[in-house]
């Protein structure tokens, strides 16, 4: 695990080096900074599904939308 | 005495296990949407209801967050469950009881530049398991910041009680490794990706709980043995587009596995749909199936007939279905005295779980010939957030 960590870091490290162009300008993301596109727009509520959830059913981990880079706040 | 079986499964193990990664979601997930910026002051203040097989669930969840300066914020969570259960399995083995569990977790995230750091500490407590988690997430923007990594590592330590008998006293540990990716696809579109390994080891099953096992025409039980260690794998993709008139799509699917021989699979499609200007109306469908342990039977052939064995039903073979709805109003939109702006939201999941080798012991029929195991519960959420 953390050697597949680390290579993702080293691999993301290197990559973001290159300076690649976002092919989504940041004056384009309108849209995506609207809240309703949120993929946890309440974390308070979202933490008690999963709980319920994570209560009946043997399945955890991988619950929550993480982060967001619309790039737009 | 009461005994305590099916919720102390629940409670006891799954509940303080998903505590855990909760809070460590809360964490990760509390994370900007966008160019790394703190997360935004708000509070919330929620009321919770669980209602189905026999078991009642509620209380109060209440989150605060706070910034100091331009680089810190700092979030508080206080949360209680008051059970009340007379599930299938207190009914058909033991008597109903009533419990209630407090958790408290702080969080402090530092910016600097385009990385967010997270710290968590979570504390669990009840009258028979007491649980703690420290927790780390770590944050970057990165390629015009179309993309945001996350990291997140989580270790916990939980303390297994039994009210029936005060000399015993087990551990568990457990350590959560985390790692996501969210992604701009295009002007309208979203992608999210998680992976998620967890390790625990220690005293996994449940000290209340017991399979059962044929004798003649009849069965009798003996306790439940779980391995002492367990690795799980999870993979998530997550979907969100945006429609042309102002509305949302979402879609999830999830694969899990573990060591314990359970492959479970999820998949969820949400529509967000705002009415007029200060509502938002959402409608959710779930559907969850997994496969049992290998260690899992509804009855056994003969007493010891497996050196691990499990009759919780959360180990069987099941499948369930999620119908939901939410509405929000958005109040104080132009602001009011220290409240920039805020929310009340109402919730209600419907949930259908249909098992295919748990049996429902209640019914009179022959040993092993009983129906087959089925209930419904009720979900509701009612809160309050406001941003300052």
């Amino acid at each position: 695990m953390v050697k597949i960590i680390t290579f993702i870091i080293l691999c993301t490290s290197l990559l973001s080096a290159c300076g690649i162009e976002p092919w989504v300008k940041p004056y384009e993301r309108a849209h995506l900074a609207d809240p309703i596109m949120s993929f946890d727009r309440d974390p308070v509520a979202s933490a008690y599904t999963h709980h319920v959830y994570q209560a009946r059913e043997a399945a955890r981990g991988a619950e929550s939308g993480g982060g967001g880079g619309c790039g737009c706040n | 005495m009461v005994l305590r079986v099916e919720e102390e499964v629940v409670v006891a193990v799954t509940e303080h296990f998903s505590l855990t990664i909760v809070l460590l979601g809360l964490v990760l997930v509390s994370l900007p949407t966008g160019s790394t910026v703190l997360p935004e002051d708000r509070a919330d203040v929620m009321y919770h209801g669980y209602d189905g097989g026999g078991v009642e669930v509620s209380g109060p969840s209440i989150l605060l967050r706070k910034s100091v300066g331009d680089s810190v914020s700092i979030s508080g969570n206080y949360y209680v469950d008051s059970i009340s259960s007379a599930s299938i399995d207190v009914v058909t083995s033991a008597s109903p009881y009533t419990e209630e569990r407090k958790e408290k977790s702080l969080s402090v995230d530092y910016l600097r530049n385009k990385t967010l750091m997270s710290l968590a500490y979570t504390d669990s407590d009840e009258s028979d398991y007491a649980a703690s988690t420290f927790s780390l997430g770590i944050s970057q923007d990165l390629f015009g910041d179309l993309t945001t990594v996350t990291l997140g590592y989580a270790v916990g330590n939980d303390e297994v009680r039994n009210n029936s008998d005060s000399s015993f006293s087990e551990s568990a540990d457990r350590q959560n490794f985390r790692l996501g990716l969210t992604q701009i696809l295009t002007k309208n579109s979203l992608l999210a990706v998680n992976w998620e390994t967890i390790t625990d080891q220690g005293y996994l099953n449940n000290p209340y709980r017991s399979v059962r096992y044929l004798d003649g025409d009849t069965y009798l039980t003996e306790p439940e043995v779980y391995p002492n260690t367990r690795t799980s794998n999870a993979l998530a993709l997550r979907l969100r587009y945006y429609l042309p008139y102002r509305a949302a799509l979402g879609g999830e699917y999830r694969y899990f596995n573990d060591t314990w021989g359970i492959t479970a699979h999820n998949a969820e499609l949400g529509y967000t749909h705002p009415l007029r200007k200060d509502w938002i109306f959402e409608l959710k469908y779930r559907y969850y199936t997994q496969g049992a342990a290998d260690f899992y039977s509804d009855l056994f052939a003969y007493e010891g007939e497996q050196n691990f064995r499990a009759r919780d039903k959360e180990l069987s073979t099941f499948n369930s279905h999620t119908l939901g709805f939410a509405l929000s109003y958005e109040i104080a939109k132009g602001g009011w005295r220290f409240v920039d702006r805020g929310s009340l939201n109402l919730s209600y999941d419907y949930i259908r779980f249909e098992y295919e080798d748990f049996r429902d012991l209640t019914s009179s029929t022959d040993v092993g010939e009983e129906p087959l195991y089925s209930f419904s519960a009720s979900v509701w959420k009612a809160y309050l957030s406001i941003w300052y």
